[in-house]
Order: C-alpha cells, then sequence, then structure tokens
C-alpha cells in the first residue's frame, strides 16, 4: 500500500530508464513506452478510488518523520489530476507512435516524455514546496530537451523564449521558498499551513505570497506574464505541443491553487481578489489574441491562456462552489485542449499545413475528423451538453451568488468569443473549399491517419461522457473542494495529528 | 603535445582511484556521488581534449546514456530495499560486515544510492562534454 | 555579515536583470546564471548567517557538536545549483545552435515565430 503514492513516479522513471537501455531499439521502446503509459492509467485509477475510499493518504520518504521528510500527499484534487495526466498521457503516447518521426525518436522521445510525466505526477503529489521545485525543474528540463528536439529552427527560437522564461520563474520560486523557509523555518506545506497564521507577520507573507504568485503565474501563463507560450507552443511536433497544452500550464494552475488554499489564506481580500481581476483580464486577452491569429496551433495556444482564467477564477472568488468548478474546468480543459491539438496534427497530415489560409475542404474528404474536431471545439466553447458547458456554468453561478457580476459577465462574453473563433476555425479549414494549388493528399498520408484519429476519438468519447455524466466529476471535485477549503484532514494526514 | 599525452594515460587510473575513493568515502566524511561521478567523468574528458571526442568514446567502451540509465536504475532499485522489509519507499537500511582485507564494513542502501548518483553525473557530465566537443 | 549580502544579493539581481534585457544572447545567458546565483545567495542568507560549527557528527559521536550550523538551506541550495548547472548547459547548447543557424546573436531579429 505505502508503494501505492510511489508508483505514479516510480512507474515512468522505470519506463525511461528501460528505453535509455534499449537507446538502439526503436521499436523495443515503442512498446515499453506504451506499455509504461498503461501502467501510469492503472495505477492512477487505483489511486483515485483508493482515496475517494480512505480519504488522504500521505507517506513519508524514507521514514523521516513529517516537518523534516519529504511527505507525498494524494488528496482528492492530486489524484484526481495524476489521473488526468495518466490519460493525456495514454492518448499522447498512442498518436505518437503514430505520428513521431523516426529521428525524434532515436534522440530520446520516448525517456524524454517519461521524465516529463514523472516531474508532472511529481509536482502533483508532494507536500513539500521545495520538492515541488525539484519536480518543476525535472518536468522542465525534459520540456526543453522535447521543445528543443529537432532543431528546426523556428523550434529553435521558440525554446528560447520558452527556456528564458521559465527558468526566470523558476528563480523566482526559489527565492520565494527561501522567503518563506526564513519566515517559517520549515517547508513541509502541511506544517507551513499551521505555522504562518503563527507568525503574525501578515504583510510580509503577503508580499512573499506575491513572489509565488509571479512565479507560478509565469508557469501558467496568466495575464501580464503569458508571452512565451503562444511564441512556442506551435513550434514542436503535434504531440509534443499536445502534452504540452494539456499538462504543463496546469502545473502551473495547480501549484496556485495548492498554494493559496493552504498557505497564503491570511490576507484573502487582498491576495484573491488580485487573483480574480488577472483572471478576467487573462480570459479576455488569450480570446482577443486568439481572434487576430490564422494559424491553427497558435490560435489553439491564445485559447490555452484564456481558459486559464476560467480556472483561476473558482481560486479567486475562494468558496467551495468555485473551488470545485474550477477543479472541473481543469480537468475538462486538460482533455479537450490536448484533443484539439491532436486534431490540428491530423489536419495537418490531411492538408499539409497549419495555416488557415492553405487549408480546406476537410468536411468534405473526411467527415470523421471535421465531427472529431467539432466535438472537443464545441465544448471548449461550453456548448451543452458537452463538459465545457457544465464547467462554465458551474463557475459563472458561483460568481453569480458571489455578486462579482464583472467577473462572470466576462466569463459569458469570452464563451461567446471562444465560440467564434472555433467557427472560424471550422470554416477555414474544414467547411470552405479547399484553396486552389493545395497539396494533394498522398496515399502514405491517408495510411497513417487511422492510428492519429484512435486516440482523438478516444478523448472525444471522454469529453461526451464527462458532459453527459457531469454528475459524477462534479461530486468528485465538489469533494475535493471541501477538502482544499477546509485543510484539516490534510493536515492531519501528513503531520499525523 | 608529448608530454600532455603522457600526463593524460598516467592520470587516467589515479584519477578514476580518487573518484572511488571520494564515492566510498562519502557518507561519513566530504566527498560522495556527485563529486566521485564528476572526478570519474574528468580521464575521458581529459582524453577528449587530448585527441578527440570519438577516441574518448572508445576508451569509454559504451554510451553515456547507458551509464545514466545505470545510475538512476541503481538509485531506484536502492530505495526498494525499505520497501521489502516493510519501510516507506527510500528508507536507508545498514548491515556491517567484518571482511577479511578491508575491516569493518557498513554496507548500506545511501551507498547503493551514492552509486547510482556517480554512474549517473559521470554520465551526464560526458553526455554533455562529449556532445559539445563534437559540434565542431 | 548580513547586510553585506544583502547588498550582494540586490546587485546580483539588478545586475542579471540589466543583462536579461540586452539585446545579446550571451547577455542572456550571463544574467540567467546571475539570476540563479542570487537566488541560492538568497536562500542562503535567509536560511541565517551563523559562525558555529560544522553540522558533520565527528567520529563516534551521534550527533555534531552543538551549536552547530542549520544544514538545511545548504542542501538547498546544493540541489539548486545542481539544477541550475544542468539546465544552464543545456541553454547555452540551444543558444550556440541557434547562433549557427542564424548567424547571429541579436535577440530582436528573431521574431519568426511571433506572427
Amino acid at each position: 500500500m505505502k508503494l501505492l503514492l510511489v508508483f505514479p513516479l516510480l512507474i515512468p522513471l522505470s519506463t525511461a530508464i528501460l528505453c535509455m537501455l534499449t537507446w538502439y531499439n526503436r521499436s523495443l521502446q515503442r512498446s515499453l513506452a506504451l506499455l509504461g503509459s498503461g501502467a501510469l492509467l492503472v495505477t492512477a485509477i487505483r489511486l483515485l478510488t483508493r482515496v475517494t475510499v480512505h480519504g488522504i493518504q500521505a507517506v513519508q520518504m524514507g521514514a523521516w518523520p513529517a516537518p523534516q521528510g519529504i511527505t507525498l500527499v494524494a488528496d482528492l484534487f492530486s489524484s484526481v489530476m495524476v489521473l488526468v495526466s495518466a490519460v493525456i498521457g495514454f492518448a499522447v503516447m498512442l498518436y505518437s507512435l503514430a505520428h513521431m518521426d523516426s529521428g525524434r525518436e532515436s534522440h530520446g522521445y520516448y525517456p524524454l516524455f517519461n521524465f516529463l510525466m514523472m516531474g508532472v505526477c511529481g509536482s502533483f503529489m508532494t507536500g513539500d514546496l521545495f520538492n515541488m521545485y525539484v519536480w518543476f525543474e525535472v518536468l522542465l528540463t525534459s520540456s526543453f530537451v522535447l521543445i528543443a528536439l529537432g532543431g528546426e529552427r523556428a523550434q529553435v527560437e521558440g525554446a528560447i523564449k520558452y527556456v528564458t522564461l521559465n527558468l526566470i520563474s523558476s528563480a523566482l520560486f526559489l527565492a520565494g521558498v527561501g522567503i518563506l523557509y526564513g519566515l517559517a523555518g520549515t517547508l513541509n506545506m502541511a506544517d507551513l499551513a499551521v505555522k504562518i497564521p503563527q507568525l503574525g507577520k501578515t504583510h510580509l507573507v503577503t508580499a512573499c505570497a506575491l513572489v509565488f504568485l509571479v512565479a507560478f503565474g509565469i508557469k501558467a501563463a496568466v495575464f501580464p506574464l503569458f508571452f512565451w507560450l503562444p511564441a512556442s507552443y506551435h513550434t514542436p511536433p503535434v504531440a509534443v505541443s499536445a502534452i504540452f497544452a494539456g499538462l504543463l500550464t496546469k502545473v502551473g494552475v495547480y501549484a496556485l491553487i495548492r498554494v493559496f488554499t493552504l498557505i497564503f489564506v491570511g490576507e484573502t481580500s487582498f491576495t484573491h481578489s488580485l487573483i480574480l481581476v488577472v483572471s478576467a483580464l487573462t480570459m479576455v486577452t488569450g480570446v482577443l489574441g486568439a481572434v487576430a491569429q490564422n494559424e491553427f496551433r497558435r490560435i489553439l495556444s491564445f485559447h490555452i491562456i484564456s481558459q486559464i482564467g476560467y480556472m483561476i477564477m473558482g481560486l479567486g472568488l475562494y468558496t467551495v462552489a468555485g473551488l470545485a468548478g474550477s477543479i472541473f474546468y481543469i480537468v475538462h480543459h486538460i482533455i479537450v485542449k490536448t484533443n484539439l491539438f491532436l486534431v490540428s496534427g491530423a489536419v495537418e497530415r490531411c492538408g499539409g499545413s497549419f495555416e488557415l489560409k492553405k487549408l480546406g475542404g476537410i468536411y468534405l474528404k473526411f467527415p470523421l475528423l471535421a465531427a472529431l474536431f467539432l466535438i472537443p471545439a464545441l465544448s471548449l466553447a461550453g456548448m451543452p451538453p458537452l463538459s465545457g458547458f457544465f464547467a462554465k456554468l458551474s463557475l459563472i453561478q458561483e460568481g453569480l451568488v458571489l455578486k462579482e457580476y464583472l467577473v462572470s459577465g466576462v466569463a459569458l462574453v469570452v464563451g461567446f468569443l471562444t465560440l467564434f473563433s472555433m467557427m472560424k476555425i471550422w470554416h477555414e479549414v474544414f467547411w470552405k473549399d479547399a484553396p486552389v494549388g493545395a497539396a494533394p493528399l498522398t496515399a502514405r498520408r491517408q495510411e497513417s491517419l487511422a492510428g492519429l484519429l484512435f486516440p482523438v476519438a478516444l478523448l472525444a468519447l471522454l469529453t461526451v461522457y464527462l458532459g453527459v455524466g457531469a454528475e459524477g466529476l462534479f461530486w468528485l471535485s465538489q469533494r475535493a473542494a471541501q477538502q482544499l477549503m477546509h485543510p484539516s484532514e490534510y493536515l492531519a494526514a501528513v503531520l499525523k495529528r | 603535445m608529448l608530454i600532455v599525452r603522457t600526463v593524460e594515460r598516467w592520470l587516467r587510473p589515479i584519477l578514476l582511484l580518487v573518484s572511488v575513493y571520494l564515492l566510498s568515502g562519502g557518507h561519513q566524511s566530504p566527498g560522495g556521488g556527485f563529486v566521485g561521478g564528476l572526478v570519474a567523468a574528468v580521464p575521458f574528458a581529459l582524453h577528449a581534449l587530448v585527441y578527440n571526442a570519438p577516441s574518448a568514446r572508445r576508451l569509454l567502451r559504451t554510451d553515456p546514456h547507458f551509464l545514466m540509465a545505470l545510475g538512476l536504475f541503481c538509485a531506484m532499485w536502492s530505495g526498494f530495499t525499505g520497501v521489502f522489509l516493510g519501510a516507506p519507499y527510500l528508507t536507508g537500511k545498514w548491515v556491517e560486515w567484518e571482511l577479511p582485507l578491508l575491516g569493518h564494513v557498513d554496507m548500506g542502501t545511501p551507498v547503493i544510492f551514492d552509486i547510482g548518483v556517480y554512474f549517473a553525473v559521470m554520465g551526464v557530465t560526458l553526455m554533455i562534454i562529449l556532445s559539445l566537443a563534437e559540434e565542431e | 555579515m548580513e547586510g553585506m549580502l544583502a547588498v550582494v544579493v540586490g546587485v546580483l539581481y539588478a545586475a542579471s536583470f540589466y543583462l536579461l534585457l540586452r539585446p545579446s544572447m550571451v547577455k542572456l545567458i550571463i544574467g540567467l546564471g546571475l539570476l540563479s546565483h542570487a537566488a541560492n545567495l538568497l536562500l542562503f542568507t535567509v536560511g541565517r548567517v551563523t559562525r558555529v560549527n560544522p553540522p558533520i557528527a565527528p567520529v563516534g559521536a551521534l550527533a555534531p557538536v552543538e551549536p552547530f550550523a542549520n544544514p538545511l538551506p545548504q542542501a538547498l541550495i546544493l540541489t539548486a545549483i545542481v539544477i541550475s548547472f544542468g539546465v544552464l548547459a543545456f541553454a547555452m547548447v540551444l543558444l550556440y545552435r541557434s547562433y549557427q543557424m542564424s548567424g547571429t546573436d541579436n535577440l530582436n531579429e528573431m521574431r519568426r515565430t511571433d506572427s
């Protein structure tokens, strides 16, 4: 049982090791990687059921007791996140098998992918702030290599922007960790939650909170700090940008939610109102940026930003219902956004381009692909009965209950603009006639399409399921939000009191 | 050039011995897997400087990423010893032996972990240095 | 001592931000390096600077001699240094590749991914 919490880290690690040992045998690496992501999925399901039934689980690494040793904690929020990451990892792995070119495969794509998954799961599971920094670095370092792997010119330029901004954010995170340690003398998050209120230095803690807000804000790509994202996410191969779009910014959002519900809750009237303002601005700038774009993946990149606004809106509201909405939104968004990126790759396979101008007529040739685009696109825009509708509904409802009319109105309007943007893609890529001189479809391309469409269809089914069966996920996120708002169970599990 | 080449040949075993000394002393005194691994990478880096990178690769007889994988593997499995004895992952477990030549020897999972660090650091360092040296 | 270290941290931060805002790639790398040094030194300083025994147990003893320095900030800094060593090495290779491809070290000319 004690291993169940370690397995989400050990499975990707051992898969990566095995892939490195079979460096020159690509086909073996492919099967190992698929096996590893399948195993991670099974473990994540077991973890979630265990946490749902038995409450929050915590284990001390190396048997060192709580504030000193490193804790791994799985509460409902983190185990839901681990499960969604595992689902996405599995789908993207299936997609990579059909899509990744042999050059990148033989230069370590699969080990890097698994190190990335280990970093993501580690950031979700850790109960120690410095350990979170280390996991962030694990996932960042592997993402640095993944984004630059292949070394095309646009890729290298995008990677430079991505690396620079993320390194600055890591340095800020480290500085924040240092200040917090100087203040409280501990870095265990549960212990911090106990000690920070006893310090009485509210304003100093708030200043420190803002350092964390900026550091995690860069990683989550919130309003004034998002410029690295649309400059880099469209440069690597589709499988890589899909996993980045699905998971990496969400790790930032997870970290924001974690520290701003557990540690920095002394001056919520200031910090959380600030988050609410930032969330509204993020929604608006993201969606307006998307309107101006004419490249498939850049449009989607800007939509990531606007959706991040929704996710931290629930944190800004800071109620159980608001946080539940946020958690629901994160789950929905990870699945839908990854799916849209995967669709963009299939479209590129069919039409030979990501530029809207050069695409067209996909609907006539591939009606199935068009349908598979419509499901996540409408879900992203918030059409009932898909998952996005319930996600937006719960957030806006709670906003209205709390009389935050402005941010709720912004959320509504941004939903319509998202729909407009999705319809633009629909019209340009699928509906209008193929432009004259468009690249003809070769037989090789058509052959591999089935392998690409399978994971896309899987994720689309999941979106529909989360919409029709929203009640189950909603119940889960409600309970997860309760654990976040009332951390006594978390503290008891970690500090054994 | 002749002097450098001769010195390089004589330095190789000495540096490797020093790295093993640093590794073995690591738990109770300054040293450890990280420094040891760095020192262990030095003879190969030196060889790449004196001759060239492919020659250093031949001297190494294996790929740096195999070294990394080996190191990570050691480190990962050292954590399981505690688990088999009913403790959480990564718990340190020690045994003490009286060996004929070495005398009193402490052996434990942190040592295996350190050996893992040694190989991983050696692999990473060599990977960076050799790939930079091959850039020309 | 703390005051002096605080000033040094401030100078390091100022220098690194200045370098980061320059258009040259080389200065960008140096700026990133200084930024991580600044964060490490900050971590060291807020972890209390004391002149006491090292936190290493003498041979035969079970605990270090009191009073001993707090080993945790040093352990944190060591980890952070190792991480920044690896990441900076990667960034250096990346910038070198970019320089080889574009023939310029001016970051203002990198507009390929902005449109």
